[in-house]
């Protein structure tokens, strides 16, 4: 059932959730884009991901490498542009989950560092 | 050759060129369910009250061989006539005469049109069927949609203008649409976006149909850039006629008046409607129904951010427009969507000289990190401003809850409201019962022997105390206190005095919302 069937008065039958505002819970409906917000999650400086959808041109790092805050990592290219990812912290490689000439999609997990 | 021969050629010139792109493009049209572009306009328009512009204007093309081609109208039709006895500006863009795409005549067509449009000082309406620029004609096809964005915007706030998507509407295209007052769109034939699925996936590995990418539904619900869904073509020209009767002509006139008449109260009663307890939903709109004349109120962007509810009504044969918190959905917050649907119709009704009737039951603003991180600040402050700087008449009616940050911005005396009244079901105050309790008797609840006790009473209390709209009028905050059964006379009454309403704002060359 669609929320908006409801407002519309498609459907007769309503479910209402429950919505808990400064401590009161209020009886009503959901909205699908509430519903599929994104929960928030911390930033881990351990966990490379892909900042833009696009194709792996080169991996300069292997398990095990041992680099610095701004070492090379790979290069991600998205929108004709070249874009090189550089190490935010320094660290030993864990794994690198991306090989050259895959297609990653935001927010893909690249490469971990231990 | 005598006038005769002369009306003979004219004929045959007219003849040719209202063919547009020939049968065989016509046919192709109607098999997607769409109508042609001449269709369009006589649907929309009185019978018989077209007047065409510029049938017979060539294309500009010179290159790639286009000077040997013969595009009728350049794609799109142009023209004057009437809705219900009004004139209005209109034009058409043709996607049987190469694909509507958009040339420098093109262009120049619906510039002269539109500049007619506010030389009179007449609506303007826009149909959007095209590919998009046309591409033989390089810079001079962008040179034309700037222009039209430039004029769109020198329109806003004088004129009406009004967009209907009946196909592609690309690239580019988008933001003539995007600058206008409101966007209507059909399902299944509207199409709108920047860069389409093709470019989508070749450059980001994504696939997407189009439909899901800018059909109708979409931008009705999740983008909030279309404000009329309709399922076909017909559906659309009738809500395009009908906001025609509830808007004015243009800024310097008032919306036509209808005869007065009553709500259909044995369907509406306010009484009904409204559960007392404030945590329990109900349809807002049909309180406004029980309020309004013959219980008709024309929603607009019915789909996006339902928890506001947006909207034409008439009382006593008056234009009203209504802004109303939506308990049913959301449980009426405010959030970074419902601010900027609510803001942007109150500019359009101060703009177009329509009062403002707000009515209010929230529980404040929806709480979260991705609201926050979605700029739920700077969205919310447009909803502050657009109430802030309207000058029209004003009437505020709080019917349960008014809490907070949501109190101020629901169109509070503060924000200069003109009328202010509450239910005795009203509970106006700085916080909901529960989390000022929890914030004043901290303590007491801490150390109380049994604190879920103590914080139950201790909500009881701040409840019997703060949770009525007595103390706001204690202060003078509201103007009065009224049975929900007596709305519609304090609506009455408030429009007839503030009839001549006149307010300045400080001299300035415009402000700086925070857009």
């Amino acid at each position: 059932m669609k929320e908006n069937d409801v407002l519309t008065k498609k459907v007769k039958k309503v479910s209402y959730k429950s919505l808990l505002i400064e401590n009161i819970k209020y009886r009503t409906l959901l909205t699908k884009k509430y519903q599929s917000r994104k929960p928030y999650e911390k930033k881990d400086i351990k966990k490379i991901t892909a900042f833009i959808p696009g194709t792996i041109k080169k991996v300069y790092v292997k398990p095990g490498k041992k680099v610095k805050e701004g070492d090379k990592l790979l290069i991600l290219e998205a929108m004709k542009m070249k874009n090189e990812l550089l190490s935010p912290t320094q660290g030993t490689v864990k794994t690198v989950l991306v090989k050259s000439g895959d297609m990653v999609s935001k927010s893909q997990l690249l490469i971990e560092f231990e | 050759m005598g006038l005769k021969q002369k009306s003979a050629d004219l004929k045959k010139r007219m003849r040719e060129a209202v063919k547009g792109g020939g049968t065989k493009a016509i046919e192709k049209q109607k098999a997607t369910g769409k109508m042609t572009a001449r269709e369009r306009i006589m649907s929309i328009l009185d019978n018989k009250s077209f007047h065409e512009y510029d049938l017979f204007v060539k294309h500009a093309g010179k290159d790639f061989n286009m000077d040997k081609k013969y595009l009728p109208g350049d794609g799109v039709i142009t023209g004057t006539g009437t809705i219900s006895g009004h004139p209005v500006c209109i034009y058409a863009q043709d996607f049987t005469v190469a694909g509507g795409s958009l040339g420098w005549a093109h262009a120049k067509k619906i510039t002269k049109i539109m500049d007619h449009a506010m030389k009179m000082k007449i609506p303007l309406i826009g149909i959007n069927d095209s590919g998009g620029a046309r591409i033989q004609e390089g810079v001079n096809a962008l040179a034309g949609y700037g222009e039209i964005f430039y004029r769109n915007t020198q329109a806003s706030g004088v004129i009406p203008q009004i967009s209907v998507i009946l196909g592609p509407c690309a690239g580019g295209a988008v933001y003539s649409p995007a600058l206008t007052d409101f966007v209507f769109v059909v399902d299944k034939v509207s199409k709108m976006f920047i860069t389409g699925p093709e470019v989508i996936k070749s450059v980001l590995g994504e696939e997407i149909s189009m439909e899901d990418l800018g059909g109708a539904r979409v931008h009705c619900e999740t983008t909030g850039n279309a404000h009329f869904y309709a399922e076909s073509e017909e559906e659309s020209f009738s809500q395009i006629k009908k906001l025609f009767s509830f808007i004015p002509w243009n800024n310097e006139k008032k919306a036509e008046s209808f005869p007065k008449r009553g709500p259909k109260t044995r369907q509406y009663k306010i009484e009904n409607i409204i559960p007392s307890d404030p945590r329990q939903p109900y349809d807002v709109r049909n309180v406004i129904k029980a309020i309004c004349d013959d219980s008709e109120f024309f929603e607009i962007q019915e789909l996006f951010a339902a928890n506001i509810v947006i909207g034409f009504a008439r009382i006593a044969g008056q234009t009203v427009g209504f802004v109303a918190n939506q308990p049913l959905v959301l449980a009426g917050v405010l959030d970074v969507d419902s601010s900027d649907k609510a803001a942007r119709f109150i500019r359009y009704c101060d703009a177009f000289n329509i009062p403002l009737v707000t009515l209010v039951d929230l529980p404040g603003y929806l709480p979260g990190v991705d609201q926050e991180h979605s700029g739920v600040i700077r969205h919310g402050a447009k909803l502050l401003y657009a109430y802030s700087e309207a000058t029209v008449p004003k009437i505020t009616v709080i019917m349960r809850k008014a809490y907070g940050g949501g109190y101020i911005a629901m169109c509070s005396h503060h924000l200069r409201a003109d009328f202010v009244c509450a239910w005795p079901t009203a509970e106006i105050a700085v916080m909901g019962p529960e989390g000022a309790a929890n914030i004043i008797f901290r303590n007491e609840i801490k150390n109380a022997e049994n604190p879920d006790e103590m914080r139950k009473q201790k909500v009881k209390e701040y409840k019997n105390k703060f949770a009525n709209p007595y103390v706001a009028a204690a202060y003078g905050y509201i103007d009065a206190v009224i049975e929900p059964s007596e709305t519609r006379n304090f609506l009455v009454h408030a429009l007839e005095i503030s009839e001549s309403k006149h307010e300045h704002i400080p001299d300035k060359k415009h402000g700086i919302p925070p857009f």
